[in-house]
């Protein structure tokens, strides 16, 4: 908790205190919570710019909250310090139509990534989907091509055996790991370790097994969502000389086949600092127009989508600031309109408690009191919908006439408990700052005359 | 009244009263009120002149704009006189500030209206409690008790938690008259307190503020009628801001068949009568 948190809180209790703390002041609190109950529309109606003030501050919030941890949660998957640069296939130019086009990134585009003094590590990955066989048991795999590194940038759970190791790589051995549903596929009832499983015409050794791992969602649309137990690793050099340079993926029902040496490479870089100027310097490689002449590669800098959602929060914390303003200011005019018609309506109430020993602070106390439980009770009432918001806009943000207005759901928001205070403390003062001036009113009549007020 | 009575012996007025003393409780002297009504001074009060004693029962009588309520009002420190003195014992409250005449108020005066004058969203105990609550006394069961009996004196025992919408005007102005002694005031005021009320009802409350007064309670009562005043030990009439006259009166007795409780009973709910 940061010092105005503990700040506010501290004033709220103060507040809250100072409301049970004499026998006066108790008695206007309960007062003021009797004919808030007596007058329970007049009471919402006034208190109307208050709730929706602080439903909006508590429902904003939370959605900058959970679009932060959103964002947090995806460069905790790719890495902060890491950049992915992947392949993608151009624009389709319709005046080749049956060209097998070779796109995406080369093995020359590596080594010119190597060179790049503040990469520390490289790892490629070739991912292709391929049938996997054993006896007569099938799977649909996606075959990922890499290097042991792979281990370092994922985490991995081994469920058994190994991962991929550096001699794999540099013997173009036919090794493989199973991801959890291809293990179990073709290996319902026997330890898949140390069998042999065919992928095309080659024959591979089980030599580890993953555990089972929760498919990961879209990354902010930075990349597909991706279900890992379908996956078979098998070391990039094998893949290399059992597949050819290049990948070929001939669509079913098309006439067009794609060709693609490296689908994916994620660089490390070695200091934090560096990792935006080295992701232009890879940009520069890249835009090298004789070797890339269309664009057939994209960039992810994970660091960017922190970037990105401190954006998004602060343009929610902006739109809150304004929002939250013009309601409570819309909140504290309703509330002080409404002190003031009761000051009118309880003049003569004035002038009984003024005979019978009131002093003017004490008039004043009283209905700034009840200026403060009104708001408080709005803020109270605010608080508690924008809590049922921020639990309902998960499911209501699937709704059809949602996503028409809207657009699709972001990532749900997360409860942003402070907001919750300052909603609260906010709404108790603008309950101070408005009913002042009705309570000084209330205080300043003439006993006489407000006794004689009918 | 009858609620009062249990096997009390019957009330007599010739009984000596309980803080006989001839101290004034309160002087004033040469005491003017003008009021400026659109530029053009109205004088009220005229060079008042009076001296009211401790225990003493003043009907305060005149024509209606004779200025009654406003020496009233400033009598009850609610208001404050254009030019004179005012001692209320030995403080002058003429020069006093608004907070000090509020503490004067609270702890010396008690108010009777002839609008009653209750809080409505309160109940009657909560209304008697009201003087208390200002005087910054923290209300526990002892002043919870002492309200509930205050209002069982005024025949209200069984109304403790019923609304000023739901009594009747005798009612009502019982509770006031409750509400007035719960900070055992010394001095009582009262603005034509039967103003509202019949005959019968105006005869019960008289003999409640004959009661008090007995008890030691300096009361100012301001009537216009002949039956209210004879209550009284003093008859002052007033005419154009000015006190016309100023007559000592015997104080009719309290009906027969009224039977009251026995004073040293009384005094231990009324409570003593306040320093001044
Ligand atoms: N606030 C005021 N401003 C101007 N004039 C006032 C004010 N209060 C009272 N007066 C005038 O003072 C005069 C005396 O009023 P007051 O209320 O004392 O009369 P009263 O003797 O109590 O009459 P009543 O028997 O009708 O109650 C009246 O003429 C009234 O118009
Ligand atoms: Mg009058």
């Amino acid at each position: 908790m940061n010092p105005l948190t503990i700040g506010l809180l501290a004033l709220l209790a103060v507040v809250l205190l100072a409301a049970v703390a004499t026998e006066k002041t108790r008695k206007s609190t309960v007062l003021a919570l009797r004919s808030l109950w007596l007058h329970k529309l007049r009471s919402i109606l006034s208190m109307l710019g208050i709730i929706i003030g602080t439903t909006s501050v508590i429902a904003l919030m939370s959605i900058g909250e959970g679009s932060m941890h959103d964002a947090l949660e995806d460069i905790k998957r790719m890495g902060a310090t890491n950049i992915i640069v992947r392949s993608v296939k151009p624009p389709e130019d319709s005046s080749k139509r049956s060209f097998v086009a070779l796109y995406g990134l080369k093995y020359d585009d590596m080594a010119d990534f190597a060179t790049i003094p503040s990469i520390n590590r490289l790892v490629p990955m070739r991912v292709f989907p391929q049938e996997v066989r054993r006896g007569n048991a099938k799977h649909n795999s996606r075959v990922v091509a890499t290097r042991p590194e792979y281990s370092e940038i994922n985490q991995l759970d081994l469920f058994k055996g190994r991962f991929l190791v550096q001699d794999d790589d540099f013997l173009m051995r036919n090794v493989c790991i199973l991801g959890s549903t291809t293990a179990s596929t073709l290996f319902p009832f026997q330890d898949p370790l140390d069998k042999d499983v065919a992928i095309g015409q080659f024959i591979y050794v089980v030599v580890g097994v993953m555990k089972d791992r929760m498919p990961t969602g879209g990354g902010g649309g930075s990349q597909a969502a991706e279900d890992f137990n379908d996956d078979i690793y098998i070391p990039l050099n094998t893949a290399r000389t059992r597949f050819g340079e290049t990948i070929s993926i001939r669509s079913a029902g098309s006439r067009s086949a794609e060709k693609v040496e490296l689908h994916q490479v994620t660089l490390t870089v070695s200091d934090i600092d560096l990792v935006r100027p080295t992701g232009v310097i890879i940009e520069e490689i890249l835009n090298n127009p004789r070797k890339h002449p269309r664009k057939d590669w994209a960039l992810t800098v994970p660091l960017d989508r922190l970037e990105q959602a401190e954006k998004t929060k602060q343009r929610y914390s902006r739109d809150l600031g304004l929002y939250a303003s013009i309601s409570l200011l819309v909140g504290g005019i309703g509330i002080m309109n409404i002190m003031l018609a009761t000051v009118t309506e309880r003049t003569r109430e004035i002038g009984i408690r003024r005979a019978l020993g009131a002093k003017q602070r004490d008039i004043v106390t009283q209905f700034l009191i009840e200026a403060m439980v009104q708001t408080g009770i709005g803020g109270m009432v605010g608080v508690a919908i924008g809590i049922g918001l921020v639990f309902l806009l998960p499911t209501m943000g699937q709704m059809p006439w949602m996503i028409e207005l809207f657009g699709p759901p972001g990532p749900p928001p997360i409860l942003h408990q402070e907001s919750i205070l300052w909603a609260l403390s906010t709404s108790i003062g603008v309950g101070v700052i408005f009913g002042l001036y009705p309570a000084f009113r209330a205080s300043r009549l003439d006993p006489i005359e407000a006794l004689r007020h009918v | 009244m009858k609620s009062l009575v249990e096997s009390a012996p019957e009330f007599s007025t010739e009984a000596t009263p309980v803080f006989p003393t001839e101290s004034p409780i309160l002087q004033v002297d040469n005491l003017t009120k003008v009021y400026t009504l659109g530029g053009n001074p109205l004088t009220v009060l005229r060079g008042i002149t009076l001296s009211v004693k401790v225990g003493d029962f003043v009907a305060l009588m005149g024509p209606s704009g004779s200025g009654k309520s406003t020496l009233l009002n400033i009598l009850g420190c609610l208001d404050r006189p254009t030019s004179g003195s005012y001692y209320l014992g030995s403080e002058d409250v003429s020069i006093m500030s608004d907070d000090q005449l509020s503490d004067i108020r609270c702890r010396y005066l008690g108010f009777i209206f002839q609008q009653y004058n209750l809080l409505p969203q309160y109940t009657v105990v909560e209304n008697i409690e009201v003087p208390l609550i200002y005087q910054g006394v923290k209300i526990d069961e002892k002043t919870k008790s002492r309200c509930e009996s205050l209002a069982s004196l005024v025949g209200l025992g069984d109304r403790l938690d019923h609304r000023p919408m739901q009594l009747s005007g005798g009612q009502q102005q019982r509770v006031a008259i409750a509400r007035s002694l719960a900070n055992a005031p010394s001095l009582i005021l009262a603005d034509e307190p039967t103003g509202n009320l019949d005959s019968s009802t105006s005869i019960e409350i008289m003999s409640l503020l004959r009661i008090l007064n007995s008890m030691g309670k300096t009361i100012v009562m301001v009537t216009h009628e002949n039956d209210i005043a004879a209550w009284s030990k003093r008859i002052l009439r007033m005419r154009d801001g000015q006190i016309e006259s100023d007559t000592p009166n015997v104080p009719i007795p309290i009906p027969a068949g009224l039977r009251l409780i026995d004073p040293n009973v009384l005094i231990n709910i009324v409570g003593e009568i306040g320093e001044i």
